[in-house]
């Protein structure tokens, strides 16, 4: 038997595989593109985010405009880069803690097994039916609006999807010869958990992952439009897609720039993602 | 692959086949949508627009109102008025219900008394209070047959206000003086909830289906008292919430009328239809407005309240914002009630600065130790856009920016009744043609529904002076000094009177509207080409 | 096995319990009740209106008879539509959902499968980036704005369908759509992700080496194993779309289940939030339940009835 033996150990020859996989990164470059331009786009233009031009409101892109006006006459594209700021970040910032709050719930469950995880993921279940919109209230009510109160509405509920997935892989991948070989050998739990199980359901996590970030984004957007969150004259992609939504006939530019963005930073995550998948997932390494 | 393709192209074909024809020129049917389910059909019960409109379409009430604020005679043929105004009695025709028993007196007493009854959950029985003990009676002080309405026989019906009001004829005619048929209602207690055998009504229409939260269906009833006037068969009402929807509807040609009364059209259209010349708006009785809590900082000083209404451009709103032509409020009650009288200039910036600077410095405020301000609203397009309007004009005016909280609706009633706010959007459309129906709110500090807190000794001595004063031209002296004092006091920062808005297919005429939110489809028809 | 059954209800019953329990609880502490209006309402007809629906009473009253309502299924008129009780409602609504999702559901499964195979089969190749756009701007486009766009574009514009309502089967193509495109994205993503790693597997190897062609190997080994993920995440979407969707109910003016959650919390209306919270934690909870069985039949492996390592 002839067993390649690696000068590397596992961290670095999957850093290794990421980076010569050129769609990865284009997403990242892509992504550190709209990073940059949410940092200095707005300072690009000579107009606020704010002021309004009543008279010239719904203007299609122009030399004046690069992405147009919106209904009160705001620059778009100033307008757009400070959304890229509120998007990114909660966007990020609430898929980030749902993936570690789920990775580690669904995890945990599945590795306790028996009364434990049942009634783990029967709280899972009832905080999930728990009518959400009751919840945004009671948080409008007790803590007020703003970005700290979206990231948390968002949290509450959001790490569910993610623990139920990563529970039902980590139950299958249990099964596995070479988990119970590890178990035998009289490996911890947790060395189990975090050497094998973990990376070898980074698959479906990546794939939960870049489906929660734009998750995050609309349900803020939702959660604003209802006063949760950010409030105007500031406002986020998806509060601008909202707003721009009814005028789909009229001026769709109002639609395209904030969705088309969205859209772009959900290809750049998912190339990435895919990317950061074959580097690391162990069941891919031929 | 192949397979696929070839089935989607399958589904589409069948799809193409069954689509629905728009319209059958033959018949007399009218197609509109109102934009949410009526939560009751019960005439003693109904408070919102789209339960009155198909209400006014199934009941007739003793007047009716017509174009132009007049008021016609419907069930009742003629009235006598007493020489102190206070006793009016009714006269019935020969009106018939759905099921053929009469229309008599006793439906209307019976109803009226009904609805003051203590126990009776109606939410618009304060409207009833002109009667005579009707107040005492809801507040079970006094028995409800004390209450001034009296059935002396089939067809007469005698009734005793409080004090004598010129415009009770109009309040007769609206929504909460109809009457329910009795001889249904004393048995089946649910009648209203559905259409059927004991859903009956008096107006020129029957229902004959109700699909809760699908569509409502009229038909032409024959038994009409005035049924030769009426012209069309059936009005089908389907039940769509997104005003977007209903545009597209009516313009695919599902639907003959998109927009105000029933419900609204989307704001981002206005524009485009009104460049179409497709939009039609006319004048409600209604003005849009900012209100101040003026015992909450720093709303507490006039000067303040001034200089916040004074900086609003109003017309800058209208021509942009709001799109309707409406007329910019530089008063409180609107033209449709009597002539207008500005009592301020609007966009008055410089006067705005100075009264602001006056009022912080009375206040002792800077800038910075100013308390935040915080506008609160309800969730909807068109006043997100006004806030965010108006934010930036106050930016513009005086370098702060105001908070925009835009709230829950219930969240929001809530704040309003506690009291638990600085400055909040209002408005409201007016039950009947007086100004009194706007100063109400306002007579006392202390009503509950005066969110404002707001008072003075000599508008409660004018309101309540004029509410009782049967010469015309003095009321109105007494209520114009009345509205100067109000506006000088600015316990709200009026913005501009409403505007109904709407499209209609050219075919269809005879619609009327008043500017009361009310629709009137009885001479409507649909002209064939 | 019968005593597994009985103790999963039991489970599940204690669970709804919870459940309400919370909901009331919420329904309390939030401002607001169902009469309040904009125009002011005078307090005597305020009063009389919470007396006439028991809103006066102490909270343990109140409580009380939510739950022998809902222990015997008879929750009363809802506060906002009086003329209709909380089960009807539903009675009404959810066939209308019901039909709605499961035709998305049908869409999202079998094109979210497929696409995915294809694109784990052709891996790398420009089938495999193609559904992987497709996929991407699927669920980066939200179902309200696809439905507008499909609304405005297919029925308005094209005139190949009905713009709104509900009734016949062209009516139901749109939002069936409007409400697939998400999850046929995630799910094809989800199984292209699985299916690589699979079909890179020894045994895939050795059927290829026996002569199986492609779709052969996908159907009867490779399949099997992709479909563990997607059945979890099948759980509580299943019941999510079976129950309707607000956004994409309202814009093509359906009739459904989906409105109500949004509409009764808004107007708080105390007793189809019950009522309608209730149904819906069953229904998700049966499914989350079936999922748990559905694991054991795919990889017979999978043991959810001992217990494991110890703690």
């Amino acid at each position: 038997m002839n067993e390649h033996i690696s000068q590397y150990n596992y961290w670095q020859e999957s850093w290794g595989r990421l980076k010569g996989n050129k769609m990865a990164f284009m997403g990242l470059f892509v992504l550190s593109f709209l990073m940059l331009f949410a940092i200095i786009g707005p300072f690009l233009t000579p107009y606020t985010y704010y002021e309004t031009h009543l008279h010239l409101k719904n203007h299609p892109p122009s030399m004046q405009f690069w992405f147009g006006t919106d209904e009160l006459g705001r620059d778009l594209f100033t307008r757009v880069w400070w959304g890229a700021r509120i998007s990114l970040l909660v966007g990020i910032t609430a898929s980030l803690i749902d993936l570690v709050i789920g990775v580690f719930y669904g995890s945990l469950a599945a590795s306790i097994g028996g009364k434990i995880e049942e009634l783990m993921m029967r709280i899972a279940d009832i905080l999930y039916s728990i009518p959400y919109l009751l919840v945004v209230i009671l948080l409008m009510v007790v803590i007020g609006s703003g970005i700290t109160t979206i990231i948390i509405a968002l949290t509450i509920t959001g790490w569910i999807s993610m623990a139920r997935i990563v529970r039902g892989q980590i139950l299958q991948l249990n099964q596995l010869d070479f988990v119970k070989a590890a178990q035998v050998m009289g490996a911890s739990r947790f060395r189990i958990l975090t050497r094998h199980l973990i990376p070898n359901a980074i698959g479906p996590i990546i794939v939960t992952v870049t489906l929660t970030i734009p998750t995050a984004i609309f349900a803020e957007a939702f959660l604003s439009f209802l006063g949760l969150g950010v409030q105007a004259p500031i406002a986020s992609w998806g509060t601008m897609a909202n707003d721009g939504l009814p005028a789909l006939r009229y001026y769709p530019w109002r639609l395209f720039f904030p969705a088309g963005f969205i859209s772009l930073t959900m290809l750049s995550f998912n190339l990435l993602g895919d990317g950061l998948r074959d580097a690391f997932d162990p069941r891919l390494r031929v | 692959m192949r397979f696929l393709f070839i089935l989607v192209l399958a589904i589409l074909c069948v799809g193409c086949q069954k689509k629905i024809r728009p319209i059958d020129e033959n018949r007399q049917a009218l197609r509109l949508n109102i934009h949410t389910e009526p939560p009751t059909l019960d005439a003693r019960k109904a408070t919102d627009t789209s339960s009155m409109g198909v209400i006014s379409m199934c009941f007739e009430g003793l007047m009716k109102r017509g174009r132009d604020r007049s008021v016609h005679p419907a069930i009742a043929y003629h009235v006598e008025i007493s020489e102190d105004s206070t006793v009016y009695t009714f006269h019935l025709r020969p009106a018939k219900w759905w099921d053929g028993k009469p229309v008599t007196a006793f439906d209307f007493e019976n109803t009226w008394k009904t609805i003051l009854d203590p126990n009776f959950p109606s939410g618009f029985a304060c409207d009833l209070y002109v009667l005579k003990n009707a107040k005492a009676a809801k507040n079970a002080t006094v028995s409800v047959d004390e209450i001034g309405v009296k059935a002396i026989d089939a067809k007469t019906l005698r009734v005793e206000l409080e004090y004598a009001i010129p415009y009770f004829l109009d309040l007769a005619a609206s929504h909460s003086f109809l009457a329910v048929p009795s001889h249904i209602t004393s048995q089946h207690p649910n009648w209203a909830d559905n259409s059927g055998p004991y859903f009956v009504g008096n107006g020129p229409y029957v229902l004959k289906k109700w699909k809760h939260h699908n569509c409502i269906e009229l038909v032409k009833n024959e038994l009409y008292w005035d049924q030769d006037v009426v012209t069309l068969d059936e009005i089908d009402f389907c039940i769509i919430e997104d005003p977007n929807t209903e545009l597209n509807m009516f313009e695919s040609g599902e639907l003959d009328w998109a927009g105000y009364p029933l419900s609204t059209l989307p704001t981002d259209a206005l524009e485009p239809l009104s460049k179409n010349d497709q939009l039609i708006t006319y004048p409600l009785s209604g003005t849009y407005y900012y209100i101040f809590n003026v015992n909450e900082p720093p709303f507490n000083n006039l000067n303040m309240r001034k200089a916040f209404s004074y900086a609003i451009n109003r017309k800058e709103i209208i021509d942009n914002i709001t799109l309707a032509y409406q007329t910019p409020a530089t008063s409180f009650i609107p033209p449709t009630i009597w002539k207008l009288q500005s009592h301020f200039e609007d966009n008055h910036v410089e006067e705005a600065r100075r009264l602001f600077a006056l009022g912080m410095q009375e206040m002792g405020w800077t800038l910075s130790t100013l308390p935040k301000i915080t506008l609160i609203y309800n969730s909807s397009e068109g006043h997100h856009k006004i806030a965010q309007a108006i934010q930036e004009q106050w930016f513009q005016a005086f370098g702060l920016r105001v908070k925009l909280a835009n709230v829950d609706w219930k969240v929001f009633l809530n704040e309003l009744l506690h009291k638990q706010f600085q400055i909040a959007r209002m408005g409201g459309i007016a039950g009947y043609s007086d100004p009194t129906t706007f100063f109400d709110l306002y007579k006392y500090p202390e009503s509950s529904n005066n969110y404002s807190g707001w008072g003075n000794p000599e508008f409660t001595r004018l309101i309540e002076t004029a509410e009782r004063c049967p010469d015309l031209k003095e009321r109105e002296a007494l209520m114009r000094k009345a509205e100067a004092i109000f506006i000088s006091e600015m316990p709200v920062a009026p913005i501009y009177y409403y505007q109904g808005t709407y499209v209609k297919k050219g075919y269809l005429r005879g619609v009327e509207l008043t500017e009361f939110s009310e629709v009137d489809f009885k001479f409507a028809f649909l002209e064939q080409q | 096995m019968i005593r597994f059954l009985i103790k999963k209800i039991l489970i599940l019953i204690l669970s709804l319990f919870v459940v309400a329990s919370m909901t009331f609880a919420l329904m309390q502490i939030i401002p607001g009740d169902p009469f309040t209006q904009e125009k002011a309402v005078p307090e005597e007809i305020l009063k009389a209106m919470y007396h006439h629906y028991g809103l006066d009473q102490p909270w343990y009253v109140q409580y009380f008879r939510y739950m022998k309502g809902l222990v015997t299924w008879d929750l009363g008129p809802s506060f906002k539509y009086q003329g209709r009780t909380v089960t009807e409602i539903i009675r009404e609504g959810f066939p209308v959902s019901l039909t709605l999702g499961l035709e998305a559901l049908l869409l999202s499964v079998f094109f979210g499968i497929g696409l995915g195979c294809i694109a784990a089969l052709k891996h790398l190749k420009w089938q495999d980036h193609l559904t992987m756009v497709v996929a991407v701007l699927g669920i980066s486009v939200p179902s309200f704005i696809l439905a507008t766009f499909l609304q405005y574009l297919f029925a308005m514009k094209l005139d190949l369908l009905p713009v709104a309502r509900w009734g016949t089967f062209p009516h139901s193509v749109l939002p069936a759509i409007a409400l697939a495109a998400l999850p046929m994205a995630f799910i094809a993503r989800l199984t292209r992700a699985n299916m690589v790693e699979i079909m890179q597997q020894d045994y895939i190897q050795t059927a290829r080496s026996k002569g199986l062609n492609s779709v052969q190997i996908v159907l009867k080994h490779a399949l099997r194993n992709t479909l563990l993920p997607i059945v979890t995440y099948l759980g509580p979407l299943t019941t999510a779309i079976l129950t309707g969707s607000f956004a994409v109910e309202k814009i093509f003016g359906i009739p459904g289940l989906g409105q109500w959650f949004v509409m009764s919390i808004t107007n708080r209306d105390y007793t189809v939030i019950m009522g309608t919270t209730v149904f819906y934690s069953a229904i998700l909870m049966f499914s989350v339940f079936l999922v748990d069985i559905l694991y054991c039949f795919i990889d017979p492996r999978i043991q959810l009835m001992e217990k494991k390592i110890k703690l």
